[in-house]
Parts: structure tokens; C-alpha cells; sequence
């Protein structure tokens, strides 16, 4: 039984006071940068800003994923990481598919579009 | 023919034990099954994004994002969550040293962040409503309500899992069973603020810009 508890030990991965403090300072950093760009209305463009801000967030989720929920490529034998990766391909096709249907839909099928066809018809 | 895979071999019965007794928990077993849970929670908050960015532009003639946000509000409620996050780090070095007082006051600490980030949610979502922006005013706010209070749901049941486990760390103390259910409430609050950097950059932030 002592074998079988100290087997458990060892459970989970191991952290450190400077991997918790690195990922928040880092955290801190870039969540602030984004809302002083909003707020501040630094860029003068707007698309602009937007790609700005999409990269200080993936950024600092791949900041989470490493300081705070401890991701590499050996942990549980690599399956971590593997379905991860599997989880982003899914959310990249449901995320970019549903926008890119949904706004050909819209411009496709605009009312002015309609009477279009109908009228040449 | 005689040697048909469909009849058992006279002699070899291990052959169908599908049920391993003697290593009855596989090392791990429970953090990757409850990684595979948040893979497929993030599945979930995907399709919520996803109705939320298909949706964000439709007002109805209603309010927009920009009439409505509070940034210095959200910018707080980040805060909240961020510090959340930093003290669960905190409340799981307590208990690598097997300190269990000091892994109750971090974890205690946690909660509350958590409380403050849920009461100032609660307080923003009762304004909108006051203001008669509510989840019924636009297809915009129906998919920014659903998204923002499914995220707040999962912060209430963290809150919820943190404090029984407040219980029992009190009454058992940092068992094995405990030390496992604090490694999986850790995956589960990190990764609540994960999407909560989605959530503040596409939701508040882009829809402040419009």
C-alpha cells in the first residue's frame, strides 16, 4: 500500500515560485498593453489594432498554457499536447468556417442582391 | 480453419479479461481524463465564440458594444481573475511543501478573487439589463450574454468545487484523493482564464472599437 501511495507522489506536474511569477508578470504585461490601446486609441487604424490585440492574446494564452497549466510535449506520454492540438484544429474550423459562411451568406443574400436576380429573371 | 480467432483458446482464459485488477488506477489517469473534459469545454466556449462572432454586428438598432462596455470595469475584472490564477499558483506551491494551512489561506484567497470577479460580472450584467439591453434586446447581446454568463457559470461551480474542497482539506487534509482534486480544480481555474482572455480581448476590447 505504501508502494501504491508513493507511486502517487510523484502525481501532477511540478511548480515552481519563478514559473508562477514569470507567467504572471507576463500576463500582467500583456493584458495591459491591449487595453491601453483600446482605451487610449493609440492606432489610428482600426484594423490595425484588432490584429495587434489578436496577437498580445494568443500570446498570452500560450503564456497560460506553459507557466500555469504546465503544457509540454512529454507530459501523460505526450497525449496532453496531442489532444490539444486536435482541440485547436477543431476550433479553428468551427471558429473560421462559421464566420466565413455566415458572411458570404450575408452579402450573398443581401435584399438589394435579390431583386437583382428577380429583376435580370 | 482450427484456428478460428472467434473461440477462445483452451488454456490462455487471460485472453479476454478486458478489466486489469491489479493496476486498478493507471498513474495519471485521472489529469488526463480531466484535461480531455476541458479540451472538449473548450469545444463548447469554440461554438459560443463562434455565435458570438457570426453575430456581434446584428443590433437590431439597438445599443453596440461601444454604447455599452465599461472597460475601466472589465479591465478590473481581468485583474480579478489574473490575481485569482497567481494565488491558486501559490495555494499549489503550499501544497507541494505539504503546507496544508498555507494551501487553505491561498485557496481561500482565490475564492474570493473569484466572488469579486462573479459579483462585478453580476453587477455589469444587471445594468445592462436595467438599461433595457438585456439578452431579448439584440441578436448581439443574446450571443454576448450567452457567452460571457456561460463563463461565469464555470467561475461559480470553480467557486463551488473550491470550497468543498476547502471542507474536505479541513477535515482529511492533503491526502492523495485531495492532492489530485486540487491538481484538477488547478487545470480548471487556469483554464477559465484562458477563455476569459478571449472573452476580454474579442468581446470587450474589439466590440469597444465599433
Amino acid at each position: 500500500m505504501s508502494d501504491h501511495d508513493h507511486h502517487h507522489e510523484e502525481e501532477g506536474p511540478h511548480s515552481t515560485f519563478s514559473g508562477y511569477m514569470i507567467g504572471f508578470m507576463a500576463s500582467v504585461i500583456l493584458t495591459a498593453i491591449p487595453f491601453w490601446l483600446v482605451m487610449g486609441d493609440v492606432l489610428s487604424s482600426r484594423n490595425a489594432t484588432v490584429v495587434v490585440i489578436l496577437g498580445f492574446a494568443l500570446v498570452q494564452i500560450l503564456v497560460h498554457m506553459i507557466y500555469f497549466l504546465h503544457m509540454n510535449f512529454h507530459s501523460e506520454g505526450g497525449w496532453n499536447m496531442l489532444s490539444l492540438i486536435f482541440t485547436v484544429v477543431l476550433l479553428f474550423i468551427t471558429l473560421a468556417g462559421s464566420l466565413w459562411v455566415m458572411y458570404h451568406m450575408n452579402v450573398n443574400m443581401m435584399p438589394s442582391m435579390m431583386t437583382e436576380i428577380s429583376g435580370s429573371a | 480453419m482450427s484456428h478460428s480467432t472467434a473461440t477462445p483458446a483452451a488454456g490462455n482464459p487471460e485472453k479476454f479479461e478486458f478489466l486489469v485488477t491489479g493496476d486498478h488506477h493507471a498513474p495519471n489517469g485521472t489529469l488526463l481524463g480531466f484535461w480531455l473534459y476541458l479540451m472538449s469545454d473548450c469545444l463548447v466556449f469554440a461554438a459560443l465564440f463562434a455565435t458570438y462572432g457570426v453575430l456581434s454586428q446584428n443590433y437590431a438598432g439597438g445599443p453596440s458594444g461601444a454604447d455599452l462596455f465599461d472597460l475601466p470595469l472589465v479591465a478590473l475584472n481581468t485583474a480579478f481573475l489574473l490575481f485569482s490564477s497567481i494565488t491558486y499558483g501559490f495555494a499549489m506551491l503550499q501544497m507541494q511543501q505539504k503546507k496544508l494551512q498555507g494551501t487553505m489561506f491561498w485557496l481561500a484567497i482565490t475564492g474570493l478573487f473569484g466572488l469579486a470577479f462573479l459579483g462585478l460580472e453580476l453587477y455589469e450584467f444587471y445594468h445592462l439589463i436595467h438599461q433595457g439591453a438585456g439578452p431579448q434586446r439584440s441578436a448581439f447581446l443574446s450571443s454576448f450574454f450567452t457567452l460571457v454568463g456561460t463563463h461565469g457559470l464555470h467561475v461559480t461551480f470553480g467557486i463551488i468545487w473550491l470550497v468543498t474542497l476547502l471542507v474536505q482539506l479541513r477535515k482529511y487534509g492533503l491526502t492523495t484523493a485531495n492532492r489530485r482534486r486540487l491538481f484538477c480544480l488547478s487545470m480548471f481555474w487556469h483554464f477559465l482564464d484562458v477563455v476569459w482572455i478571449g472573452v476580454f480581448t474579442i468581446v470587450y476590447l474589439m466590440g469597444s472599437m465599433s
